[in-house]
């Protein structure tokens, strides 16, 4: 039997729209996952331990602020850095449809936009982490 | 009520009625608003006979108020309009403003960065990447002189979303008035200064519950003496509809809030009736047309009720629930962007229908970045559209009356005490927030509705249904990262160019007033004045309070 994926979702920065964030945690764990939710005000440094200590499969980040350029990219370098860049990195939230390249390019795996449905998420998780 | 209309309606069941839907049944089993309310197929004399309209609506500027706050409504003047605006620097904000007022909008509405609403200036690590981009980011007196230059505050009126740090931007607002030659005692505007739906829903706050309330009763005194016109709250229902509740959540976790810093200032020795008529609130109106009509006319009348009965106010304007109206953010879809026009428009009829003393229409991007110019002019001309060609604002409540109005009415504000009954249960509302009860109750709501679109109980046109193959929406507002920096440089000359004894010295007196006793708000006066900035102030304020943490 394969273990549970296990998902961190984190908001990253000053941002505190977190309804997204707490409905995507539920809907993953109705899903069957293990979830773990930080809570909004998150340093990328704060979050990349998390994922580490939690033994995380997937981290998916939440800003609706516009802070994405800077915070999302530090979350995937810090992994990097602590050598657990195979844990993958998703984001959502207010993300202009052009920034998408630019945080792809930086490691960030998927970016889901308004109107993604927890169906499509729950879906990319699955297809794409390998417990 | 006479009894043939009972008889008459039993008779239509039956014949009529029963004819259609033995053949063709209705759309669905039964209908439900936002709040799970059941609706009725139709109202009739029958769901209002018990009630007396004296007693239970009576008239406009008069207790309970159920009809408007003031006698005459929209016939003596419309409503404000009032967009909520604010991005990058002051100078560029300060440029939206004219624009915004050129075009005829009526009062000011100022929206702060993140780092400001939370108390960090500009060049704190954890502002990074956030610095202008929700709001305009004002580090010192200096950055608010440049935001309101050439506007004079003895001519509008000017509501601040501001909450956690509000005592140092109404600070700054005061003394940019005293620059321009205004009195303090004439200043019109609003803060919003509710802490309590920060822990709920929103997440700006810095300090522990207990300290946020005394700074906010501390608001109270100094405004009653120094800004009497000015509201010192503005208590909110709108970030936790956002954040998912439903009408009836909305109506009664706000009041629940309002009750709470009422008894707040009454045991801070604030008599009911010197400070209740400042108390303001702010709702949002959604797209369940005629609950959300249904709903601000419930929570007039619910509110004037508490205020009378449970904290026997004496004058009638400490009864009155005046409020502010937004549009719902979260109705608005990034599929078919134009459609939002549509959504708006009808949101905030309801809100005009409903008695609003002041209205913010969102725009048609919304979901994509903070607005362009060109939508929010389509927004705020949907305001006018409905104030100058409709000719809805000509009558005073001109829904009053309607049986489904009347009864929903009703309906809403019996479930909406219920509610409150339990948060009272419980505690308060400060309690039901530190246990995460009201957290619990609108993350549920939230997720249901998520459901209920997912599994398409719930249309939402563009999104689940009627979708086209289209471009996302490239138009939009983007905040040049440069901000942060001109932010940054503006901040080192201003700390290099102050009195920086001046500022340690107000600094210091500040702290010795929080840990006293004394009213916080005239030693902040004092910081800003010298250009103390606004992380040094909420700094010194955080060594003494210390600082919340999520549960």
């Amino acid at each position: 039997m394969s273990r549970k994926i296990r998902v961190l979702i984190a908001k990253p920065g000053l941002d505190g729209h977190d309804r997204g964030a707490k409905v995507i945690a539920r809907a993953l764990r109705d899903a069957g996952m293990e979830v773990i939710y930080t809570g909004i005000r998150q340093t990328p440094e704060q979050i990349a331990n998390a994922a580490i200590q939690e033994d995380v499969d997937i981290v998916g980040l939440s800003s609706l602020s516009g802070a994405h350029n800077n915070l999302f990219p530090k979350v995937v370098q810090i992994l990097r850095e602590k050598k657990a860049e195979d844990i993958l990195v998703f984001g959502g939230g207010i993300i202009p449809v052009d920034d998408i390249p630019g945080l792809k390019k930086a490691g960030i795996r998927e970016i889901f936009q308004p109107g993604a449905s927890t169906e499509d998420i729950i879906k990319y998780i699955k297809e794409n982490v390998t417990t | 009520m006479p009894k043939n209309i009972r008889e008459e309606f039993e008779r239509w069941e039956k014949t009529t009625l029963n004819k259609v839907i033995s053949k063709s049944p209705e759309r669905e089993p039964s209908f439900m608003t936002t709040s799970h309310v059941e609706l009725k197929r139709l109202y009739t004399p029958l769901d209002v006979a018990d009630k007396d309209y004296c007693s239970d609506l009576g008239f406009p500027g008069e207790f309970p108020f159920t009809r408007g706050v003031q006698a005459t409504m929209y016939r003596g003047r419309f409503w404000t309009m009032r967009q909520y605006a604010g991005f990058a620097t002051p100078e560029e904000t300060n440029k939206r403003y004219k624009y915004l007022l050129e075009h005829g909008q009526t009062g000011l509405s100022v929206a702060f960065d993140l780092p400001t609403q939370i108390g960090y200036d500009s060049d704190h690590p954890l502002s990074e990447g956030e610095v202008g981009k929700v709001g305009v980011a004002i580090d010192s007196l200096k950055d608010m002189e440049i935001l309101f230059d050439g506007i004079p505050l003895d001519k509008v009126s000017t509501s601040m979303t501001i909450n956690s740090t509000a005592a140092i931007l109404l600070a700054m607002y005061i003394a940019v008035a005293e620059k321009q030659g205004v009195k303090s005692e004439i200043l019109q505007g609003t803060i919003q200064n509710d802490i309590l739906k920060e822990y709920a829903a929103r997440g700006t706050y810095i300090y522990p519950p207990l300290e946020s309330m005394r700074i906010i009763t501390d608001i109270f005194s100094f405004c009653k003496d120094r800004v009497p016109r000015w509201n010192t709250i503005s208590i909110s229902g709108y970030h936790m509809r956002e954040a998912g509740c439903t009408a009836v959540q909305e109506v009664a976790f706000t009041l629940a809030d309002g009750i709470a810093y009422v008894e707040a200032a009454i045991r801070a020795g604030l008599d009911v009736d010197s400070f209740a008529s400042r108390l303001a609130f702010f709702f949002c109106c959604h797209n369940n047309f005629i609950e959300e009509v249904a709903k601000f006319r419930a929570a007039r009348r619910l509110w004037a009720k508490i205020m009378k009965e449970r904290f026997k106010a004496k004058r009638d304007e400490s009864c009155m629930l005046r409020f502010h109206t937004q549009t719902a953010g979260c109705s608005l879809t990034a599929q078919q962007p134009d459609n939002n026009v549509v959504r708006v428009a009808f949101q905030a009829l309801a809100a005009v229908l409903g008695g609003t003393q002041s209205l913010h229409t969102n725009s048609r991007d919304e979901a994509y970045s903070l607005p362009t110019e060109d939508s929010v002019r389509i927004a705020l001309r949907t305001q006018q559209i409905i104030a100058y060609e409709i000719g809805v604002p000509d009558m005073i409540d001109p829904l009053g009356g309607s049986y489904a109005v009347e009864a929903l009415t009703d309906e809403i504000e019996k479930k909406s005490l219920e509610y409150i009954d339990r948060i009272d249960a419980l505690g308060g509302a400060v309690r039901a927030i530190e246990t995460g009860y009201v957290q619990g109750e609108i993350g549920e709501s939230a997720y249901q509705y998520q459901k209920e679109i997912e599994t398409k109980k719930r249309i939402v046109v563009g999104l689940n249904q009627f979708q086209v193959e289209e471009e996302p929406l490239r138009d939009i507002l983007r905040i040049r990262p440069e901000v942060e920096q001109y932010q940054k440089e503006k901040l080192g000359r201003v700390r290099k160019e102050r009195d920086n004894a001046k500022v340690k010295q107000t600094l210091a007196l500040l702290k010795k007033a929080a840990q006293g006793k004394e009213n916080v708000v005239l030693p902040v006066l004092e910081a800003v004045k010298v250009y103390a900035t606004l992380g040094e102030i909420s700094d010194t304020l955080r060594e003494v309070f210390g600082e919340y943490k999520e549960r």
